[in-house]
Parts: C-alpha cells; structure tokens; sequence
C-alpha cells in the first residue's frame, strides 16, 4: 500500500516551505527515523525523518522547491516490490504566492485604493524612490544592523539572539557581523537581563533587549515599568533610559493562553514609555531605526504571523519613520476603520471587502500607540462620522476604549452612530483550532461592524 | 574563591580617619534632622533613615575613585551623603521642593546624581541589583576600569532577581560589587525569620562569585574588605560579595513602632558598637585629634545640616509646570 509524504509543518506558524535538499533517491530503502530530506522554514533549516519505512517510490517534489504549502505530497513510500500508482503526478515545484485560502494566516495586504482627494495615503518615502519586496522579519534584522553600525553604543541581547540568531531569526547575522560584544546570548532569566538592559542605558549605552516573546517580559515588567519608564521623571530629568525592548507580541498560532497576549493596551498605559506595533514591512524597519534612537524606553511589539509576510520597503540609505505619525493606508469616506500591528489584515481586507459592497472604508494603520496620532484618527472620523477599532487584545481597558474617549471628548458631534470596538474576546486564549479561531477578531467581524455603523 | 571573614585593616592617616569620623557624623545629624522634620510634617510619605549604618557607606566610599558608580535601594540619604551629593539638595527633595535633586519629584527614595554617578535611590525591594550589573556592563562594554557598588539589604538578597544577576555578573565578569547591608531586620522580620542560609555572602559561592562578611560597625574594617572587593573587580576577576554586617538604630521607616525587637538589643548595639563611637575613640586614643578638634566637626557638621534643613524649608515647592516635564526626553541623554 503505498503512503504519501506529506510536506510537514515544523513550527505553529509555518505554512510553507523551502525542500532544500532531498537526502534519498527513488528506489532507496528507507526506516523509521531515516532523514528523508532537509527543510527550511521561515526560523530554520530542519531535518525531515521517515515515520514508516518502505521503498520511496517517487519523489514528486524536487530539492530547491520553494513556497511548498504545508500537507503537499512531496514523495510517495511504497512496500517492498510494489509499483508506484498510475495517479501519482510530480507536482511542478510550487512558488511562494500569497495564501489566498482563508486560513488563520490572513493574505498580504492589498495595495491602497486610489486616494480620494485631501487624504494623504502617500508612503513614508519620497516619490520615485526604489522599493522592493522585503519580509517584516528581514527589515527588523536590517534595522537593528543598520543602526549597530552606526553607532557603537547600540547593543543586543537576549535569549538565543546570538549563536542561535534568534529563536524566530530576526538577529540572523547580527553575531557574524558584530561579535559576541555586542549580540549577548542570555540566559533564561528576563527579570534579570531586563534590569541589567536598563542599567546599561543608565550608563550610557543604547540596548536593544529581546524577549523571546512578551508574555516572558511579565516576568520583567517591574524593570521595564518602574526602572526604565519612570527614571527620567523621578530623577528631575537627569538619568533617561535609551533602551528597545523588542519581541513577538499577540497571538501566534496554536499555542495556547499563556503564549498568546496582546500587550499594547498594557504598556500603552505607562507615562514614560513609548509603545509601537508595526504592521509592514516598512514600518518595522523605519519604526524599529527611530525607536533605536529614540532617547526613551520603547516597547516594540512586533508579530510572529508577520515576520514572514512581504512588503515593499524602501532602497533608502536610512529609512526612518516619526512617532506619532499614524498611515492612511486607504481613503473613504464612508466608515474610519482604526488597527496597528496584524489587526491591520483583518481591517484591510475588510475594505477590500466593503468596496465591493459599496462602503469605502478609510483604513489608518496607528504604528504607534503611545504617542498616538489622535488628529489624524479625529480628522477621519469629522469626515466619515463612523469609527470601528481593530485589535487583538482584550476588550476591557483596550487600546480601542481609549480612541473611543478621545472621539468623544473631540468629535462627539461627528459621530452618526456608537463605535465600535473590535478586540480579541474575553477570554484566555483557548488551544483547539477551532475555538482559537473564534477568540481571535476576524475580518468578519470587521465588515460586520462597518455594515452595523454605516447602516447599510 | 570565597574567602573568610575579612580581618584586614587599612592603613590610614590620622587626617583620613578625621574625615570618616566627620563624614559619617554627617550622615547621623543629617538623618536626625530628617526625622525631625518628617515630625513636623515637612517630610511625607516613606522616610528610611540610615541611623547606625553610616560606617558602610563612609568606608566603601574611601575605597572608591573618580568613575565609579553607585545604586542602592530607598534607604539612600547615606550613600548619597557619602558619594558627595550635596546635603541641601538632598534634604530639600526630602521636603519635596524645587531645590531637591528630583527637583521634588522623587522624594526620598528616588534621588539621582549624574555628576557624582549615583543611580538611585529604587523603591522597588531588589530592583537596583540588575540594574548595578548593568552600570558595571556599560563599563565593561566601555572598556574602561571603573566599578560600581550594588548595595542592597538582608530582605532583598532574598529576591529572585538577585540570583539571576549573580549568575549573569559571574558569567560575563562584570565589574560590580555587591554590597549587602545586613542589619539584620527585613523591616520586621529578622534574617533568621526569613531563610535558613547561616550567612548571605556564601550564596554567591553557588555562582562562583567571591565575598566575604565584613563588620560593618568598623569603618576600617569596611574600608579595607572595599579595596579589596575593589581591586579584585577593577582586575576583571568579575564581581564581588561584600556581607557587611551592620544595624539600624531606628525603625524601618518612621512608621515603624518596632515592635519585632527588644530596646535592649538596640541600646546594647549604640553602647558597644557604634562605629561613630568606635572612630572617636580611635582618634582620642591615637592623640590624632584632641576633643576640641571633634568639638568643632561637631560644631561645623551641625552648621552644614542646619543649613540644609534651613534651604529645604525655604525652597519653594515646584512649579505646577513640572507636573508635565521629564515625563519623555527629547534627546539622548548624556548619562555617563
């Protein structure tokens, strides 16, 4: 009876990958436990073992494939004198294309619709300057890279950020370039390594600190809160704290309550600290340069589901982006629809969405929650008279309740219906597929709100 | 390795032994007008005096030089007297006015000194520890051969962060020393309440961290376990465990009715043991200074210390305005 081998998933969030090389040939005998073939995800290179053994009787997929999706056939096993089935079709090598099924995983996003007139959806980078295609994951490497180069004070540690170059590969490189100096593996112990991050930028250094992810940075949060926030006012303004502490934020896929937490509603509520969450590529390599500068503590939550998306990024000697300054990513005049971070996908593609339904939603990608472009979410909403919020935290104290109040208090006049605040639900972040795909906002839900606020 | 308790004493000269005797007078008489005034109710909120403890800071600070760096917890006003702060500026952000270092913003235990590198005044039981390391990285990244002093109590070696920074100062070889000013009470509750370890220091031996226990009532004895734990960092032998035994007279804050001790355990430690005393005697003895020539550190140490608490009371509260400042810089500060 022959069996198929199916392209494996090595990770929660990876949904295809590379058959860099094949260690077996047709005809080849094969046991459980043999490595059948090398795999590269977006994190690693890993190593592929046969679970039954039998002859391989064909290889469908061959070595150098990139963009294979998870659950492909990619060789057939067959028994002991056994013919492989007629049916059997060497698939051509797949490319990497966006994934259009409506998996957990949303599809990258879309380009801006045209703007409407006086709504300035114009990128971060002057006219006619070269992009190209860039993954989150590789600009906030190239960030880190660019300004360790430029200035020797820049620093980065943390949890495998060195000989392992990153438990998702963000500081792939960064040891080979800079040295054991200034890429520092720690140990396990984010209390500790937090508050030694901090005391280095007391003493004059710019350290970036990663957490492999922040729900380990609970364990320092009375270093990034009392130690790093508060200093510079408790000191009349002497002693500032220049750190990045920068990591995976919100859910990723699968792995349950403990692992899957939004912390931008947390730390967007501390005077002292300045809080992002970029959603493009670009945003995460101008945010991430600006937030290495930046003379304060910056909380830099990025997204595992992200790292691996592309985006067209600038060819610029040094791309930064300002705090504070909100993106347009889509004009309309219909309904404000407000997210930062992945909740963006959700809301664009919910545009996307509304447009063929006849509501143009305006899409404003925050990038940084503290400081908040208020004016351009205010400005949105004078002209929409609606305003949905977006985001995967919890609903209580959410980043969404606080726009709220700010509309209230500027715009109360402007609004033709209630807003509407989308966050994750209430509850800790169930395990089973299905249940965490219920607890997470979904597009759904987004065009459902705009339907709901535009009355239409 | 670890080593026993240190019996070395330094050499010094009879001026050095005048100046600890007045620098830790100062301490004293400065924390007696603290507590004055927080009776009077010029000073709020928490209020931790040093009272008995003075010898720790005055001997660590005769080991230091020029660079080094120092953090400890909210019992501060004696490291900060110590490190050279000025007592106007210290007393009046006790008051909570514009002429504090905090500009009245940190109050007691949140005062700061970027040109003497006195990194706080923490208020969090524990939390200065990393942060020392990382003062002693920022060094070591520099290259340069400066130390810093941790000091931390009994009551924080007891938090988890401790031992995170013991393992990670040892592995990376920071310059950093811990100090644990061990008088012995964690607020109310007394060592031996608290951990079955018969002694503190030793627990570094886990990360093969050296140290030692020091009497901390003896100024000289402090100042030579100083200059060694001194010379062992600034030789990039890594970090270093000082375990200065030590006591406070007063309660844990001035709200403290003390309860957990007998008066006669503390009359029994100002009579015998009283490193100010202690000094005194010393320079009687030694004929290094005559009883007129204390009389009149006296006379001028009480001058300094009402000059302060007069420029505490004086200065005006802060504007309103600086309700709004110092919350973001706006450029990078110049921290070392």
């Amino acid at each position: 009876m022959a069996t198929e081998i199916l392209m494996p998933a090595l990770s929660p969030t990876m949904e295809e990958g590379t058959l860099a090389k094949w260690l077996v040939k047709e005809g080849d005998t094969v046991s459980a436990g043999d490595i059948l073939a090398e795999i590269e995800t977006d994190k690693a290179t890993m190593e592929f073992e046969a679970v039954d053994e039998g002859t391989i009787g064909k290889i469908m997929v061959s070595e150098g494939s990139e963009g294979v999706k998870v659950n492909t056939p990619i060789a057939v096993l067959v028994e002991e004198g056994e013919d492989v089935p007629a049916d059997t079709q060497a698939e051509a090598p797949a490319k990497a294309e966006p994934d259009t099924a409506p998996a957990a995983a949303p599809a990258q996003a879309t380009a801006p619709a045209p703007a409407a007139p006086k709504t300035d959806t114009s990128p971060d980078w002057p006219d006619g300057t070269e992009t190209r295609k860039q993954t989150v994951r590789e600009s906030l490497r190239d960030a880190m890279a660019e300004e360790m180069r430029r200035t020797q004070e820049v620093f980065v540690m943390g949890e495998e950020v060195a000989e392992y170059e990153g438990a998702y590969k963000i500081t792939q490189g960064l040891l080979d370039e800079f040295g054991a100096k200034r890429v520092i593996d720690t140990p396990i112990t984010e209390h500790g390594f937090a508050g030694i991050g901090v005391g280095a930028a007391f003493g004059g250094l710019r350290p970036i600190v990663e957490f492999m992810t922040f729900n380990f940075a609970m364990q320092a949060i009375d270093q990034i809160l009392n130690s790093a926030a508060k200093t510079l006012y408790m000191s009349g303004g002497q002693m500032g704290c220049p750190i990045v502490f920068r990591g995976p934020n919100g859910a990723a896929a699968r792995v349950g309550a403990q692992h899957s937490q939004c912390y931008a509603a947390w730390y967007s509520a501390i005077p002292g600290l300045k809080v992002v969450m970029p959603y493009s590529a670009s945003d995460a390599k101008g945010l991430l340069k600006q937030a290495i500068r930046d003379p304060n503590p910056v909380i830099f939550l990025e997204n595992e589901i992200l790292y691996g998306k592309s985006f067209d990024v600038p060819v610029l000697d040094d791309f930064t982006i300002p705090f504070g300054k909100a993106r347009i990513e889509r004009a309309g005049d219909d309904v404000t629809i407000v997210s930062f971070g992945i909740g963006m996908t959700y809301a664009l593609e919910a545009a996307e969405r509304l447009a063929a339904d006849g509501i143009n939603a305006e899409v404003i990608n925050l990038r940084t929650i503290r400081p908040m472009d208020t004016d351009t979410i205010l400005a949105s909403v004078m002209k929409t008279n609606r305003l949905v919020t977006v985001e995967e935290g919890y609903p209580q104290s959410s980043v969404g309740n606080f726009i709220t109040s700010v509309v209230m208090e500027n715009a109360f006049d402007h609004l033709d219906a209630p807003v509407i605040n989308l966050c994750g639900k209430d509850v800790p972040m169930p395990y089973a597929a299905n249940l965490e795909k219920l607890a997470l906002v979904t597009t759904d839900e987004v065009v459902e709100a705009a339907h709901k606020v535009t009355y239409r | 390795m670890a080593t026993r308790k240190s019996t070395a004493k330094s050499n010094v000269s009879a001026d050095e032994l005048l100046g600890y005797y007045r620098d830790m007078l100062l301490i004293r008489r400065f924390e007696e007008k603290a507590g004055q005034l927080y009776g009077m109710g010029l000073i709020g909120g928490f209020c931790h005096l040093y009272i008995g403890q003075e010898a720790v800071v005055v001997g660590l600070e005769a080991a230091a030089k020029e660079g080094d760096k120092r953090v400890t917890s909210y019992r501060d006003h004696g490291h900060m007297l110590a490190c050279g702060m000025d007592p106007k500026g210290v007393m009046a952000e006790l008051t909570g006015r514009e002429g504090g270092y905090s500009k009245g913003k940190g109050g007691s235990m949140h005062m700061f000194s970027k040109e003497k590198h006195f990194y706080g005044g923490h208020g969090i039981v524990g939390a200065q520890v990393p942060l020392g390391a990382g003062l002693a990285f920022s060094d070591m990244y520099k290259e340069n051969d400066n130390v810093t002093f941790a000091y931390f109590g009994d009551g924080a070696a007891n938090q988890g962060q401790v031992y995170e920074t013991y393992n990670m100062a040892m592995l990376w070889s920071l310059p950093v020393i811990f100090v644990i000013e061990n008088n012995k009470y964690a607020m109310g509750t007394s060592v031996q309440r608290a951990t079955k370890s018969p002694s503190l220091w030793e627990r570094g031996a886990a990360y093969g961290i050296a140290g030692e226990e020091v009497d901390g009532m003896d100024v000289l004895a402090v100042k030579a376990a100083g200059e060694k734990a001194v010379a062992h960092c600034r030789a990039r032998k890594g970090p270093y465990i000082l375990e200065i035994m030590t006591y406070r007279y007063r309660g844990h804050s001035m709200s403290d009715p003390a309860k957990y001790r007998t008066r006669d355990e503390v009359q029994k430690m100002r009579e015998e043991r009283d490193a100010i005393e202690h000094v005194r005697e010393l320079l009687l003895q030694g004929k290094h200074a005559s009883e007129e020539d204390l009389k009149a550190v006296d006379k001028e140490i009480k001058g300094i210390v009402n000059d302060a608490a007069e420029f505490a009371k004086e200065s005006p509260e802060p504007a309103v305005d600086e309700l709004w400042t110092d919350i973001y810089a706006a450029e990078v500060p110049q921290n070392a």
